[in-house]
């Protein structure tokens, strides 16, 4: 797996040549044994390759293969969000994270899988079928961005890229032994991806080690004219962190978190300490009311956001022999799965009239509050760190039944989430039965060159 | 669950509505927790950045959208370079 890297693949190129680097990736697409990927790009992919070879295309990705998730609109097949309602769906542009990486020369081979919309931390909420755990099939990916995990995990590309609203790029990293980072809101551009809650949507990547995740950061971040949330550049990765003073969470290693993880957070803890890291506990009372915050929130904007697949615009249509209402109601009742339904049912529910003030108002509330701990903590603490979930991969069907479970299942990662903050996961060794555990590295926003670097130095600890 | 199910344009079969109405009272119990905190005189964050309006200028522009593109994707086909739609009423 240590020869998954960019660099890896430059030489491979450079002695073969992009086609056969490319074509390598496609063969393991086809095989799929873990259910990965929902198309290959075989024909825009191979051609792109020859681009490369030709010289006619070039940059520091050139023929690097690599996957999207399925919610990045790309050319070259179709783009599904994992749900029966896009299913038929050929977008006519390209998501700007693509556009950039393939104007570095890079190739997207083909889209994997996620949670239909992005709704979900398992891949289990898929039109598609459930992606399996690269370290143990009868475990889950992981997600939502399981496909994209997974992909890297298995060596089939370098680099995926992902999405994260609430964990869905470093919770199924974490259950899947990569790095993947969450950058602060607004470093990379939104457009072109599908909207799942705007004010916590990020984009993200998924790599092998430290450095292709900084470099690919450089390549993806950057303000978009198309997306007048993106901030400003501020990129640029540093080879040292500004400082080692890091807040271990206490109330994330407390009841309910796993032995096994907790052993491996806390090993990585002295790995750092003899690194000449300080590291102290700290406490962040808010943090058992985030959870909460988030699924409020989330679902909020996820009912706005989903209006817009009203069966007439694009994607399915169904009753088109009734009334509009008809329209309406059937393609929506067909096109999304039961999560979705779930989530815009809760969001239509906290803005409803009755419910407002006392859900969605107090959330926002509650979120100033939880900001204000984080900002407390920043004045003193480089970084904070503590685990992505409070388990390794949970075996498939788990919790598919108590969809309260699943949503526990991200009570680490929404945090950040709420406060735009960057976090990666990146790994820190396995439990007995070989599953990976990672540990997540949370900076303050536009720090995400120091929390890079800090985990540049977990890694070394780990060696790749 | 009929009400919200009408507000937010689902027609959800009886045993969904069903399921979702004991899911839904489960998940807002868990949302209660929020009542023990006073947030008297909190400002609500409606949007985490700091982030203020930007403008780009006011200029014409290349998109990647063509208007080839678009008929060439039409579900329905084309006439005479026109974008056919599908029914809709």
């Amino acid at each position: 797996m240590s020869m998954n890297t960019i660099s890896h693949y430059k030489q491979t190129i450079q002695e073969h040549s992009a086609e056969y680097a490319v074509r390598e990736a496609l063969e393991s697409g086809r095989k799929d044994t873990h259910n990965v990927f929902i198309s290959l790009y075989e024909e825009r992919a191979l051609a792109r390759a020859r681009q490369v070879d030709e010289g006619t295309v070039s940059g520091r990705l050139a023929g690097v293969p690599f996957v999207a998730k399925d919610n990045f609109l790309t050319l070259g097949g179709a783009t599904t969000a994992a749900s029966h309602f896009l299913e038929n769906f050929h977008a006519p542009l390209q998501a700007t994270a693509v556009e950039k990486l393939e104007a570095e020369g890079a190739i997207c081979i083909g889209k994997v899988n996620l949670d239909a919309f992005a709704h979900g931390g398992s891949t289990e909420n898929s039109a598609y079928g459930v992606t399996k755990n690269a370290h143990d099939t009868a475990r889950v990916a992981g997600g939502s961005s399981g496909g994209s995990a997974v992909a890297v995990a298995l060596g089939t590309v370098p680099f995926a890229l992902g999405t994260d609203t609430g964990g869905s790029i470093r919770q199924p990293a974490s259950f899947n032994g990569v790095v993947g980072i969450k950058p602060t809101y607004g470093a990379v551009s939104r457009y072109g991806v599908v909207a799942m809650a705007s004010g916590t949507d990020t984009i993200g990547v998924l790599a092998s080690t430290v450095s292709d995740t900084e470099l690919l950061l450089e390549v993806l971040s950057g303000q978009d004219e198309r997306d007048m949330t993106t901030l400003p550049d501020y990129f640029i990765p540093q080879d040292k962190p500004t400082g080692k003073k890091i807040g271990l969470i206490k109330e994330f290693m407390a009841d309910g978190i796993d032995e096994e993880v907790s052993a491996q957070i806390l090993s990585a803890v002295e790995k750092l300490q003899s690194d000449g890291y300080e590291i102290e506990e700290v406490s962040m009372p808010m943090l058992k009311y985030a959870l909460a915050i988030y699924y409020i929130v989330v679902p909020a904007e996820i009912s706005s956001n989903l209006a817009r697949y009203d069966g007439i615009r694009y994607g399915t249509q169904k009753g088109n022999d009734g009334s509009l209402q008809d329209v309406y109601e059937m393609s929506r009742q067909a096109g999304f799965e039961a999560e979705n339904k779930r989530r815009i049912i809760i969001g239509s529910f906290v803005l409803s009239s009755g419910s407002f003030d006392a859900y969605y108002q107090k959330a926002q509330k509650a979120r100033t509050l939880l900001i204000r701990e984080f900002n407390d903590l920043f004045e003193r603490y480089d970084a904070l760190i503590g685990p992505v979930a409070p388990e390794t991969a949970f075996k498939i069907g788990q919790n598919t039944e108590d969809p309260l479970k699943m949503y526990l299942e991200d009570v680490m990662t929404v945090p950040p989430s709420l406060a735009g903050l960057p976090a990666v996961s990146v790994p820190v060794g396995k439990t007995k039965d070989g599953l990976p555990v990672g540990l997540q590295i949370i900076g303050k926003r536009r720090d995400d060159a120091q929390i890079l670097a800090v985990a540049r130095d977990v890694e070394a600890q780990y060696g790749q | 669950m009929r009400s919200l199910a009408q507000l937010s344009a689902l027609r959800l079969t009886d045993d969904e509505a069903e399921r979702l109405t004991s899911d839904i009272e489960h998940i807002l119990q868990y949302f209660e927790q929020l009542n023990e905190l006073d947030t008297d005189g909190v400002p609500a964050t409606y949007y985490g950045m700091d982030l203020v309006n930007s403008s780009r200028a006011d200029e014409v522009s290349d998109t990647q959208l063509s208007r080839e593109s678009l008929v060439e994707l039409s579900e329905g086909g084309n006439i005479a370079g026109q974008v056919m739609v599908p029914k809709v009423l």
